[in-house]
C-alpha cells in the first residue's frame, strides 16, 4: 500500500519537472521586448476600467454550497458501494433512505429557487 | 510492473527488491511525465483537427510533412519561441504557478490508469477516488489562472469554470458509484477484472452520464463556457501567451486522454480483449493496443460531439447538471441497488439482465418525467404570454 503511494510521490516530482523544464527552455530562447502597451490588461482595444477583484454575484456561492452537500454524500456512499455485495438487505434500505433524504434536500433547494440562475 | 521488478531482481542479483522497484517506478514515471504528454498532445491535436475538418467539409492540416502530421511539432516550436507577456497588474506568483499546476493535475491521473495487463503505476485500493480527487486539482488551476490575471474576462471564465466543474463532478461520482457497486471495489485493476461483460452493455445509462459529465469536466464543446470565444475572449487563459498557454493546452489534452481512459477502464473493459493477458509479453502488448483503441474511440466520440453541437448557455448548463443528471444519477443508484438485491437474482447471468433492465427502466422513466415537466412549463409559459396580451 505504502509503496504504491511512493509511485505517486515519484510521479509528482517528474510531473513538476516537465512544466518547469519547458518554461525554463522557453525563458532561455524566447525574445524579451516588453513595452507598456503590450503588458497592459487585455480588453478589446480600450483601457480596462474599475477594479477587477470585486464582490461577485452570489449565484456561484449557492451552487458551491449545494455541491458541498453532495460531495460529502459521495464520501459516505463510496465505502457503502464497495461493501455493497456483502451487505444485508437492511443496510441497502438504509442507504436508500439516506439517498432519499438527499434527494429531498435537492428538491427543497430547487423549490426555494436556489437552482435558478438570476 | 511486478513481473518487471521480479525479472530485474533475478537477472541482476546485486539489486535489492526495493532498489529494483525504485528503478521501475522512476522509469515509468519518466515515461508518463515526459513521453506520454508529447505523444498524446501531438497525436490527438492532429486527430482533432483532421476530424473537425472532415466534419466541417475541410481538409485540415496538410502542409507540415506528409498529410500534415508534423503540425503538432511545428506548433510546439512556435509556442516555445513566442514572447511571454505578463500583464503588469497580474499576481505574478499565482500567474506562473497556474499552468504548472494544470499540467501536474492532468499527469497525476495517469498514475492509476491500467493501460495494459499488469501495467499500472499505483494500484491504489481507493483508485477511483484518487482520480476524482486529483481531477479536481485542474479546477483549482483554472481558478488560479483566472483570478491572478486580473482581467475581467479571465475572472468571469474562472468563475464559470468552477461553477461548471463542481456541478458536473457530482454526476461523475454517482456514475462511478454504480460501477463500484457492481464491481465491488474501488481498485482500478479489480474493476477491470470484474468486467467479464463490459459494463457499458449492462449499465448504459451510467456510461452516458459519465461521458456527458466528463466532456463538461474537461471543458470541451458544447460545455466550453469557461473559454467561450464569442463571449469572454478566451476565458481563464486570456492573458496567457507562449509556453504558459502551451502548458494549459497540454494539460487539457492530457486530461482529455485521462478522462477517456477512465471511461474505458470503468465501462469498456479496459485492456480486456481476445488473447490479452498478463502472462506473456504479447498479451501485455495486445492489452495495451486494445486500451488505446478503446480510448481513441471514446475521444473520437467527444470530437464528434464537439463538431456537431453548439455551445449551451450558462443557466442551461447548470440546469442540465443539477435538474437532470444529478436526479438521474440518484435514481440510478437506488434502482441498481434494489435490482441487485432482489431475491431471485442469484446466478451471474440473471444479474446482468437485472442491471440492464434497471438501467433501461430508469432512462425511460426519466425521459417520461422530463417530457411531462417540459410540457407543463411550456403550457405555463404560453398561458403567461396569453395573459399579458
Amino acid at each position: 500500500m505504502l509503496s504504491e503511494f511512493a509511485f505517486v510521490g515519484v510521479l509528482v516530482i517528474f510531473a513538476t519537472l516537465l512544466p518547469v523544464a519547458g518554461l525554463a527552455v522557453a525563458w532561455l530562447i524566447r525574445p524579451k521586448k516588453p513595452n507598456p502597451i503590450k503588458q497592459s490588461t487585455y480588453e478589446c482595444g480600450i483601457e480596462t476600467r474599475g477594479e477587477t477583484w470585486v464582490q461577485f454575484r452570489a449565484c456561484y456561492y449557492i451552487f458551491a454550497l449545494l455541491f458541498v452537500v453532495f460531495d460529502v454524500e459521495a464520501a459516505f456512499l463510496l465505502p457503502w458501494a464497495v461493501a455493497y455485495q456483502q451487505l444485508a438487505l437492511y443496510a441497502v434500505i438504509e442507504a436508500i433512505i439516506f439517498v432519499a433524504i438527499l434527494a429531498y434536500a435537492l428538491i427543497y433547494a430547487w423549490r426555494k429557487g436556489a437552482l435558478r440562475w438570476i | 510492473m511486478e513481473a518487471l521488478i521480479d525479472w530485474l531482481v533475478t537477472t541482476f542479483p546485486p539489486l535489492s527488491e526495493g532498489l529494483a522497484r525504485f528503478i521501475v517506478y522512476v522509469l515509468y514515471s519518466a515515461i508518463l511525465a515526459f513521453v506520454a504528454p508529447v505523444i498524446i498532445v501531438v497525436a490527438y491535436t492532429y486527430m482533432e483537427r483532421k476530424v473537425l475538418a472532415r466534419i466541417q467539409d475541410r481538409i485540415g492540416p496538410n502542409r507540415a510533412g506528409p498529410l500534415g502530421i508534423f503540425q503538432g511539432f511545428a506548433d510546439a516550436i512556435k509556442m516555445l519561441t513566442k514572447e511571454d507577456v505578463t500583464p503588469v497588474c497580474a499576481d505574478r506568483v499565482v500567474f506562473n504557478l497556474a499552468p504548472i499546476l494544470a499540467t501536474i493535475a492532468a499527469i497525476l491521473v495517469f498514475a492509476v490508469l491500467p493501460v495494459a495487463p499488469g501495467v499500472i503505476g499505483a494500484d491504489l485500493q481507493a483508485g477511483i477516488l484518487y482520480v476524482v480527487a486529483v481531477g479536481a486539482l485542474s479546477e483549482v488551476a483554472a481558478l488560479m489562472a483566472g483570478w491572478s490575471s486580473r482581467n475581467k474576462f479571465a475572472l468571469l471564465g474562472a468563475y464559470r469554470a468552477v461553477a461548471q466543474l463542481i456541478a458536473y463532478e457530482i454526476p461523475i461520482v454517482l456514475a462511478i458509484l454504480v460501477v463500484v457497486m457492481v464491481a465491488g471495489s474501488m481498485q482500478m485493476s479489480a474493476i477491470v477484472a470484474a468486467q467479464d461483460v463490459p459494463f457499458v452493455l449492462v449499465l448504459p445509462v451510467a456510461f452516458l452520464i459519465f461521458l456527458v459529465a466528463s466532456i463538461a469536466e474537461i471543458g470541451r464543446s458544447p460545455f466550453d463556457l469557461l473559454e467561450a470565444e464569442s463571449e469572454i475572449v478566451a476565458g481563464f487563459h486570456t492573458e496567457y501567451s507562449g509556453m504558459k498557454f502551451a502548458f494549459f493546452f497540454i494539460g487539457e489534452y492530457m486530461h482529455l486522454f485521462a478522462s477517456a481512459g477512465i471511461a474505458t477502464t470503468l465501462f469498456l473493459g479496459g485492456w480486456r480483449g481476445p488473447f490479452a493477458g498478463p502472462d506473456s509479453w504479447l498479451g501485455v502488448l495486445l492489452g495495451f493496443i486494445y486500451f488505446v483503441i478503446k480510448t481513441t474511440a471514446v475521444i473520437w466520440v467527444m470530437m464528434w460531439v464537439r463538431g456537431t453541437l453548439f455551445r449551451i448557455r450558462i443557466d442551461h448548463l447548470l440546469d442540465f447538471a443539477w435538474k437532470f443528471l444529478v436526479p438521474l444519477g440518484l435514481i440510478l443508484v437506488v434502482t441498481v441497488a434494489v435490482a441487485l438485491k432482489l431475491p431471485v437474482i442469484g446466478t451471474s447471468g440473471l444479474r446482468w439482465v437485472a442491471l440492464l433492465v434497471a438501467n433501461v427502466v430508469t432512462a425511460l422513466l426519466m425521459m417520461l418525467s422530463v417530457s411531462i415537466l417540459a410540457r407543463r412549463s411550456r403550457s405555463a409559459a404560453l398561458r403567461e404570454v396569453a395573459g399579458v396580451e
